[in-house]
């Protein structure tokens, strides 16, 4: 590798130098921030992803030093390579803005935007790329296409509905497990990713599917409804798990893990471990081990600033531990007379309700029972 | 010092004059202003019975929508909560049971639904931020109370009676909005 030719690419009036057959999307991604072209199918940990969702399309003004003849048409970033001198424009050009608004729209057509009731709200890449690149209203005049709900196995949901057939789940099965049991059936408007005639899907890493999906289609049941993630504190934390390499964040809220996914980079993907291999978790990690006795917990997990997850959580190490009681300290000794459990006047977070280890989303029962 | 408007008098201590010395008149002066109000225009109402009407832009005591069925529209999406910048909502979310679609609009709602009336300050984000429109302020106060228990208002106190069983409930606490 050392011989590697390196090729020098301009992004955006930004140069840099990459070697040769890296695609347009990782140089950009090698500079970072708004020059990187987003990318909802595109997932550098699954091999064969990408090419399908064309958000991610960028204009080519110089082809290469050597044929400086600029690209006929905007080209997929994440499937091209990057050629000697090649120039390319992603948001200094009015060409790739217009048309990722365009494919916003496509994406958007169908998908149902119930994301007041989705669990992907808040670290959903279709949200912050419709909030970004897409417009305000929809030219579709039709009903949307709709799918009934779907369960694969007993940890997983589908919402065939949200879907916008990135095949990243379908890669993910593919690469991560020995056995793939589920695929996209039918085409067109009616293609839909399905289990071959209903079969559970039990594979030590299938929950991985969960994180690598790019909107709310494939949800962790066993966190289904029980909170919403901007109200969840994000702890890095590990365990000695036999089967993957047991680095994962926890989403906390006090004291209790109300999910636990693979670690996530600044682009949503999963991030490598200390051996440079992609860090998938498996299920008994992500959706067994409810526990804080399980794990040790290593800090506080960083999440972009602009994120609406950090949204009143502060950076450093305040609010990992519990604040020490001054009561005492500065009343000569002496107890507080008068307290107020807030467990006697609000009947939400009651201490025996422990919505993060009930199986699935909580029902109506699950309230009542602990009413009388 | 130096005077920082020009509205300022020196007290006079000149002497009374006679006609001052007297006091009779001052006082019936004094009492012609007094019985003259007596016929002027009252500024103030009987409030229990009667009330003076809201400004539109009013922002009362909250209330939870329903919707034309009666089926509750909050689907604890945690908007109001996230929005708020008195912290004083929450909420714990469900799953709508097959059997309880007369009930809840969405496959998700509220199973409970708090807020601490001490802590909210009455700005109105969490109407702004609810993309349901399940949440508004009404033309109403937070009423009084002995206790502080009796401020946290749960679901019984803020939602909306049901428009097909009790109709006349319903258009007094959705009041002219």
């Amino acid at each position: 590798m050392s011989e590697q030719q390196l090729f020098k690419v301009t992004i955006d009036n930004i140069t840099i130098e990459v070697p040769a057959g890296t695609t347009i999307l990782n140089a950009a991604r090698k500079i970072g921030g708004d020059v990187a072209p987003p990318a909802m199918c595109y997932y550098s940990k699954l091999e064969g992803s990408g090419g399908k969702c064309r958000t991610c399309l960028v204009e080519v003004s110089k082809g290469s030093e050597k044929d400086p003849r600029p690209m006929p048409k905007l080209v997929a970033s994440c499937r091209t390579t990057v050629m000697d001198g090649m120039e390319v424009k992603n948001i200094t050009s009015e060409k790739v803005i217009d048309a990722r608004a365009g494919v916003v729209e496509f994406l958007l057509l169908n998908h149902p935007l119930d994301c007041p009731i989705c669990d992907q709200a808040g670290e959903c890449h279709l949200q912050d790329l419709s909030y970004e690149h897409g417009k305000e209203g929809t030219r579709y005049e039709f009903q949307r296409r709709t799918f009934k709900k779907h369960d694969l196995g007993p940890y997983i949901q589908l919402h065939m509905t949200r879907c916008i057939l990135c095949y990243r789940c379908v890669f993910t099965a593919d690469q991560l497990t020995k056995k793939r049991e589920h695929g996209v059936l039918d085409r067109g408007d009616h293609a839909e990713i399905a289990t071959f005639i209903e079969k559970s899907l039990d594979n030590d890493f299938i929950g991985n599917v969960i994180d690598v999906c790019p909107v709310g289609a494939l949800t962790d049941k066993t966190f289904r409804f029980k909170n919403r993630v901007w109200f969840l504190k994000p702890v890095d934390a590990h365990r000695d798990c036999p089967t993957c390499s047991g680095k994962v964040t926890l989403w906390n809220r006090g004291d209790e893990v109300f999910r636990v996914t693979a670690r996530k980079d600044e682009w949503g993907e999963v991030e490598n471990t200390e051996d440079g291999k992609p860090g998938w978790i498996c299920n008994t990690c992500r959706f067994e081990k409810k526990k804080t006795s399980d794990w040790v917990i290593e800090g506080p997990r960083m999440i972009n600033r602009h994120s609406v997850i950090s949204q009143g959580h502060y950076a450093g190490k305040i609010g990992m531990h519990k604040p020490t009681e001054t009561f005492e300290a500065v009343n000569d000794g002496r107890k507080p007379q008068l307290l107020m459990d807030i467990h006697s006047v609000s009947e939400v977070n009651k201490p025996e309700v422990q919505l993060s280890l009930i199986d699935g989303p909580a029902h109506s029962q699950v309230f009542n029972q602990n009413k009388d | 010092m130096q005077a920082l408007t020009n509205r300022s008098q020196g007290v006079s201590r000149k002497p009374m004059s006679f006609m001052e010395r007297l006091y009779i008149p001052a006082i019936l002066k004094g009492m012609a202003i007094t019985f003259s109000h007596i016929f002027k225009k009252k500024p103030t109402i009987r409030y229990p019975e009667q009330k003076r009407p809201f400004s539109p832009v009013f922002r009362g005591l909250h209330v939870l929508n329903r919707d034309e069925e009666g089926r509750e529209r909050c689907t604890a999406c945690g908007l109001c909560a996230v929005a708020c910048p008195a912290e004083a909502i929450t909420m714990e979310a469900a799953e709508r049971l097959p059997n309880e679609e007369h009930l809840y609009r969405e496959e998700k709602y509220a199973a409970k639904y708090e807020i601490n009336m001490l802590r909210c300050i009455f700005c109105g984000l969490c109407e702004e931020a609810c993309p349901k429109d399940a949440i508004y302020l009404s033309e109403t106060f937070a009423p009084a109370n002995y206790t502080r228990k009796g401020f946290v208002y749960g679901k019984e106190e803020l939602l909306i009676p049901d428009p097909k069983t009790n109709p006349e409930g319903y258009a007094a606490a959705k009041g002219s909005k």
